[in-house]
């Protein structure tokens, strides 16, 4: 078809997995180009010079940033496996639930796993406030797409591999089976699908790399006193 | 085409730019103001996670988040398109208007927001992000082109709640001599009569901004 595709990404990025996902199950050839985030390629800068960020999609020269704008794209060319359903009211309460994920249980998830003592508690409360929109929205669901994967799925599937890894360094539960058994559910059904399962950035490395992250978060607080 | 109806507050950027979009589609709508400090049953009901302005309701379903709707609505009354027809058209208005509500609108309002040392650093921060906005409107009547888009309702806040933020600031944001191409496109936007008929009194928004960004400074004295 003489298509060019290529995905600049770090092995890491959650946002950058999602493309990774949308591509693969729609079955789309493409070249891989990973970034270092401490030193970023000339192409990436001359891609992506507003948010200098991955992950960027240039389709046949052409250049697009911001994951969930790669995705309604991706959606647009590539029709097979389609992300989003046809019908507006659904179609609109996708992108809420993808912008809800990226603008609040992102955030307030990041801010628990950031923090210690009382102001981890408070992050927590909210995260879990979040969480339970998304465990109501869940319910009578296999997946949020209803039966096959969608848009709301890879916005959120990040849940999927981060949660354990934050959980198993903050020694702490952001989403106990108990008060979130859909969201539990979902996190195995999604997780076990072959092209997300294939997809994992390497478990140890992941701990690693938020570990020290979180390290330095904490640093950063404690030089503010 | 069914009952529209739009839960907004006149003093809300997010609620105009929809009632431009059914302007200019010719779709009759009725307007619910709400008072956003003393929020109604029926916006609670129909926002529970944010609870927030605008939403429309559609034949009894809600559609919340400005951009998400302006889209709903494009899809739904197909006249007068928003969106341009080509994908990667599309994506980049998306992308700008996103640019717009995250970058620009916010580092505005910080700008205007901020005191002392710091005002000047959030100035510059702010011009930083309308530089790209202004790169993307030179050379175009329009952020849709010929005729008037989806990105232009998203990013049609300018003229008016940055001159109202200048005010309020007391700064300069929206310079002439910086920003030519953005200031010829405001006066064209500026004039079209359905933009026109939907914006709030510039001295209801002064009195708004004064009061939000007194409390908001005045929370911040309060943690030091």
């Amino acid at each position: 078809m003489g298509e060019e595709v290529k995905l600049f990404r770090t092995w890491s990025s959650p946002y950058a997995l999602r493309i990774v996902w949308a591509l693969k199950l729609k079955g789309v050839q493409y070249e891989t180009i990973y970034e270092e985030v401490s030193h970023k390629s000339r192409a990436l800068i001359e891609y992506n010079p507003i948010h200098k960020k991955v992950p960027v999609l240039v389709h046949n020269g052409k250049p697009i940033a911001e994951s969930l704008v790669i995705l309604e794209y991706a959606d647009e060319i590539w029709k097979q496996s389609p992300l989003l359903p046809q019908d507006p009211h659904r179609r609109a309460m996708a992108r809420f639930w993808a912008k809800f994920g990226d603008e609040k249980v992102l955030p307030s998830i990041w801010e628990a796993f950031t923090k210690q003592g009382k102001e981890q508690e408070e992050a927590l409360s909210i995260a879990m406030e979040n969480l339970k929109f998304l465990e109501e929205e869940l319910k009578g669901k296999k997946l949020f797409g209803g039966e096959e994967i969608g848009l709301v799925d890879i916005a959120l599937g990040w849940l999927a591999n981060l949660v354990s890894v934050f959980e198993e360094i903050i020694g702490l539960q952001l989403m106990p089976e108990e008060k979130f058994p859909h969201l539990f559910a979902w996190m195995q059904v999604f997780a076990d699908i072959p092209v997300i399962k294939e997809s994992w950035p390497p478990r140890d490395k992941m701990v690693a790399k938020f570990q020290a992250l979180r390290e330095v978060h904490l640093s950063k607080e404690a030089q503010k006193d | 085409m069914g009952e529209v109806k739009v839960i907004g507050s006149t003093r809300s950027l997010f609620c105009t730019r929809i009632e431009w979009a059914l302007k200019l589609k010719g779709v009759e709508y009725e307007y619910i103001e709400e008072d956003i400090r003393n929020k109604s049953p029926t916006l609670l009901k129909h926002n529970p996670i944010h609870k927030k302005v605008p939403v429309l309701l559609h034949d009894g379903e809600s559609i919340a988040e400005s951009l998400v709707i302006l889209e709903y609505i494009d899809e739904v009354w197909t006249q007068n398109p928003l969106l341009p027809q080509d994908p990667y058209q599309r994506t980049i208005s998306r992308f700008w208007a996103k640019f717009s509500d995250e970058k620009v609108l916010l580092g505005s309002f910080d700008a205007c927001k901020a005191q002392g040392e710091e005002k000047q650093k959030a100035i510059d921060t702010a011009q930083e992000s309308l530089a790209f906005i202004e790169k993307e409107i030179e050379g175009k009547k329009y952020f849709g082109g010929e005729s008037i888009g989806y990105l232009d309702l998203a990013i049609g806040w300018i003229p008016l709640w940055i001159a109202v933020m200048e005010e309020v600031g007391e700064m300069k944001l929206l310079e002439a001599e910086k920003f030519p191409f953005l200031h010829k496109w405001s006066q064209i936007f500026m004039d079209l009569p359905p933009v026109k008929e939907c914006l709030p009194a510039r001295e209801a928004l002064l009195e708004y901004f004064h009061a939000s960004i007194n409390y908001l400074r005045s929370l911040e004295a309060n943690k030091q």
